[in-house]
């Protein structure tokens, strides 16, 4: 067995039971970070396969800010985990049960598995080999040019995100005092300040 | 990428520059004091595209390699999607001027997602299919929540985007499993991997997937769970928009689906489809019964349409996709009659949804009473309606696909669903005595449920022509 | 294929490192520590009291907005990158379709400005 095998199953067996334990955890904040460790397996699966740019994404996006935002979520919500999940245990018979079916269709499929010759021809052909071209550059080679439309719309789910997130959480508030730079900037003696000639005696009328 | 490529796009890449500009507008010009002329300039801008759309001619097209389709269906279909979103939207202001809800990002919003579903309609690839209908899914979870004081709201926001995330896992996955056994995204492509041979077993479950997260977008059973409670907690203009175009958008991508990547898998998916029109013809009539609530009263009638219109896709022929779109274009129509109606309903001051309030609403407001009666024997599918038509239509094409079956229960489940229907008019004209409603329509809510039951009794004549465009719409999708 | 993974080696190597360690610490902790348990001695205290509420609370929903934000322009930094690496070989249409995805976002970040989104209160 080569290292590569090696490492693909190392990494296989990790994703697939830090999935598993994301589920199973007691824990919400343990799920998270079991979450991490199958997205870290996943990256290194992808770097495997030769896809270093959508490993990197995976750990900068989904690890670095996707993942920290559960977690924050998980740490900071005021909800009874344990009451949520005894709530959930009394469907879990049902679950297994769907589960177990779809399992044993799946098991059923397994055996009368085809596959099409095209798909195969089809598949194999997009991506230049790793010594060719890097696979970031083969990314940006096409993403802009040819998926434009894909590319565009992407920008504009971003954007509805952005308005959404906005529209749904920001509240201003009002009654409190707040920083206005420029105006901070503009001040001068002249208009801040202001003297008085106090009358002993007398104070300020 | 050529000059043509653009110019096939060029509605849609007006549409977003309209809504960039519109927020920019909105943030820079005022906030939300222009949100109502922002709301009719929207709603303007939407005719227009519909106009423009519908009045271009010209055979199908493709452009970015296949990944965008102008044909005859698309353009079918947007039309029906921009008319129906700015009814929507105009008869929605003054409810939401009068709850202080009506903020500039609200008509943005939703052009961005009538974009989502003009992508939608024309996608010719998985991945065009699915940044379509996530353009448009996040921008209506956003407005479904809207309200956000309001726990009901907020709830139906969570619960739509919860269930909806869910559906569109369930997309992916099928798309991945396509993309893997048919190794192209392009439907295309697909269609040819289809055509090759018999139905790869990957393929199939490919497709059972796809199917599955796009029965949940039309909210068929046995993925209609969150429509009630979404329809019941969105703000009533909101519930009134997810019942007209996100439907028609959803169902012309399922058609679009199924008859331009797996047309010659058929009898596949016909029977999958079948099922979910069965299933939701019948929960949408019987669950109808006990609502109290007009809003989710509206929701099961929704579902048990989208049963109908599921007949017509499951018959697999181009009749039946012609016939479905005929009756996506009546059904919106109806519903907007109806939700203007719902949208005036209110005792002092306060939104009421009750179909109690409706008691004897024959003496307070006859016109009002009777554009309701006939649109609700419209939806019910009694005779001499254009409602009517619409359902005889996917029967006649179920018949004629051999699922005489399949006429058969949408025939008694029409029956069934009469029942409900029939129900509130017995309360507008022979109810009890009680509270009943007090507001006063404003002139767009009045002239569009006046309208919608106009054309009901007048589009019996010729169904205002439409036949002879949605034949030719599902001529350019069935090859 | 196998001179790209290579390159990786030294990275596989050092989780490997760092797996093995961090076990081995672990594992040591369990069979060397002296353990020595009581009620009194594992109960949760703060400054000296038993604990006065759940550790949890509600966090103020600003939070969210800030790191959602984040993730939003994360993403679009996203695909900046394989733009920069490819500039060279790019067609001017690439060029001019990453201008426009800017022009996009920037409207949106100029939304955010106005709207006071990246203020704190």
């Amino acid at each position: 067995m080569t290292i590569a095998a090696l490492a693909f199953y190392a990494f296989g067996i990790t994703v697939v039971a830090s999935g598993l334990l994301v589920v199973l955890a007691r824990n919400p904040v343990h799920s998270v970070l079991w979450l991490i460790l199958a997205f870290i397996s996943s990256a290194g699966l992808f770097v495997l396969l030769g896809a270093e740019f959508v490993a990197m994404l995976l750990v900068i996006v989904y690890v670095g800010a996707v993942a920290v935002l559960f977690l924050f979520v998980v740490m900071m919500l005021d909800i009874d985990f344990a009451a949520l999940k005894a709530e959930m245990a009394k469907y879990v018979p049902l679950a297994a049960l769907i589960a177990l079916i779809l399992m044993m269709q799946m098991a059923l499929a397994y055996g009368a598995w085809t596959t099409s010759e095209v798909a195969d021809r089809l598949r194999g052909a997009p991506a230049p080999a790793p010594a060719e071209m890097h696979n970031t550059r083969a990314l940006g080679m096409i993403i802009y040019d040819r998926y434009l439309y894909l590319f565009q719309a992407a920008g504009l789910i971003l954007l509805v995100a952005m308005i959404g997130a906005i529209v749904l959480t920001l509240r201003h508030r009002t009654n409190i005092k707040r920083q206005d730079v420029l105006a901070q900037i503009y001040r001068d003696p002249a208009t801040a300040m202001e003297l008085k000639d106090v009358k002993p005696g007398q104070g300020l009328g | 990428m050529t000059r043509a490529d653009l110019i096939a796009v060029l509605p849609e890449a007006l549409l977003a520059l309209f809504a960039l500009t519109a927020l920019m507008w909105g943030a820079f010009g005022g906030k939300d004091r222009i949100a109502r002329p922002l709301l009719y300039a929207t709603a303007a801008m939407l005719a227009l595209l519909a106009l423009w759309i519908g009045s271009a001619g010209g055979g199908a097209s493709t452009a970015f390699g296949g990944m965008f389709v102008n044909d005859a269906f698309a353009r079918f279909a947007k039309v029906t999607i921009l008319v129906a979103a700015a009814a929507v939207l105009v008869m929605g202001e003054d409810f939401l001027a009068r709850r202080d809800l009506l903020r500039f990002e609200y008509p943005v919003l939703v052009a961005l997602a009538v974009l989502g579903m003009m992508m939608m309609v024309s996608a010719g690839d998985l991945m065009a299919l699915y940044m379509g209908l996530e353009l448009q899914s996040l921008a209506l979870y956003v407005i479904a929540a809207m309200r956000r004081d309001s726990l009901k709201s907020t709830e139906a926001g969570l619960k739509y985007f919860v269930l909806g995330a869910l559906a569109s896992g369930l997309l992916l996955y099928g798309a991945s499993l396509t993309y893997g056994y048919a190794g192209t995204t392009t439907f295309a492509g697909i269609l040819a991997a289809v055509r090759d041979s018999t139905l790869p077993l990957g393929l199939l479950f490919g497709l059972v997937f796809l199917v599955a997260g796009l029965a949940f977008k039309v909210s068929a059973v046995p993925f209609h769970m969150w429509t009630p409670d979404v329809y019941e907690g969105a703000p009533t203009p909101v519930t009134a928009f997810f019942a007209t175009a996100p439907k028609v958008g959803a169902m012309a991508l399922f058609a679009r689906l199924l008859h331009d990547a797996f047309g010659p898998a058929g009898h596949d998916w016909g029977q999958i489809v079948a099922f979910l029109a069965v299933a939701s013809m019948f929960l949408g009539a019987v669950a109808a019964i006990g609502q109290r609530d007009i809003k989710r009263l509206m929701a099961y009638s929704s579902i048990g349409h989208m049963g109908f219109a599921l007949v017509g896709l499951a018959a697999g022929s181009a009749t039946g996709v012609q016939a479905m779109l005929v009756y996506l274009a009546i059904y919106v129509t109806m519903n907007v009659g109806v939700f203007a109606f719902i949208l005036s309903m209110e005792r002092d001051g306060r939104h009421v949804t009750d179909i109690a309030s409706l008691s004897l609403l024959a003496r307070a407001e006859p016109t009002a009473a009777l554009a309701l009666l006939i649109l609700l024997f419209s939806l019910a599918g009694v005779p001499p309606l254009v409602g009517f038509f619409a359902k005889y239509g996917v029967l006649v094409a179920a018949v004629q696909a051999d699922m005489v079956w399949l006429a058969l229960a949408g025939v008694i489940a029409s029956v069934i669903g009469a029942f409900y229907y029939l129900r509130i008019v017995y309360l507008m004209y022979f109810g009890q005595e009680g509270e009943g409603l007090d507001g006063a329509m404003s002139w767009s809510q009045r002239a569009l449920l006046v309208a919608a039951a106009a054309v009901m009794l007048v589009g019996v004549v010729n169904l205002f022509g439409i036949e002879g465009p949605a034949a030719a719409a599902a001529a350019a999708l069935v090859r | 294929m196998d001179e790209l993974l290579r390159e990786y080696l030294p990275i596989l190597v050092f989780l490997a490192v760092a797996v093995g360690l961090g076990l081995v610490l672990m594992l040591s902790a369990a069979v060397i520590a002296v353990r020595n348990p009581d009620p009194e001695k594992v109960s949760t205290y703060e400054c000296g009291f038993n604990a006065f509420d759940d550790a949890r609370m509600r966090f103020d929903v600003r939070f969210y907005l800030v790191s959602i934000l984040f993730i939003i322009f994360d993403l679009e930094v996203a695909f900046l990158f394989p733009w920069a690496v490819a500039f060279g070989d790019l067609s001017a249409t690439a060029f001019w379709s990453m201008m426009v995805f800017l022009v996009v976002l920037t409207v949106g970040f100029a939304y955010e400005w106005k709207k006071g989104a990246l203020e704190w209160d």
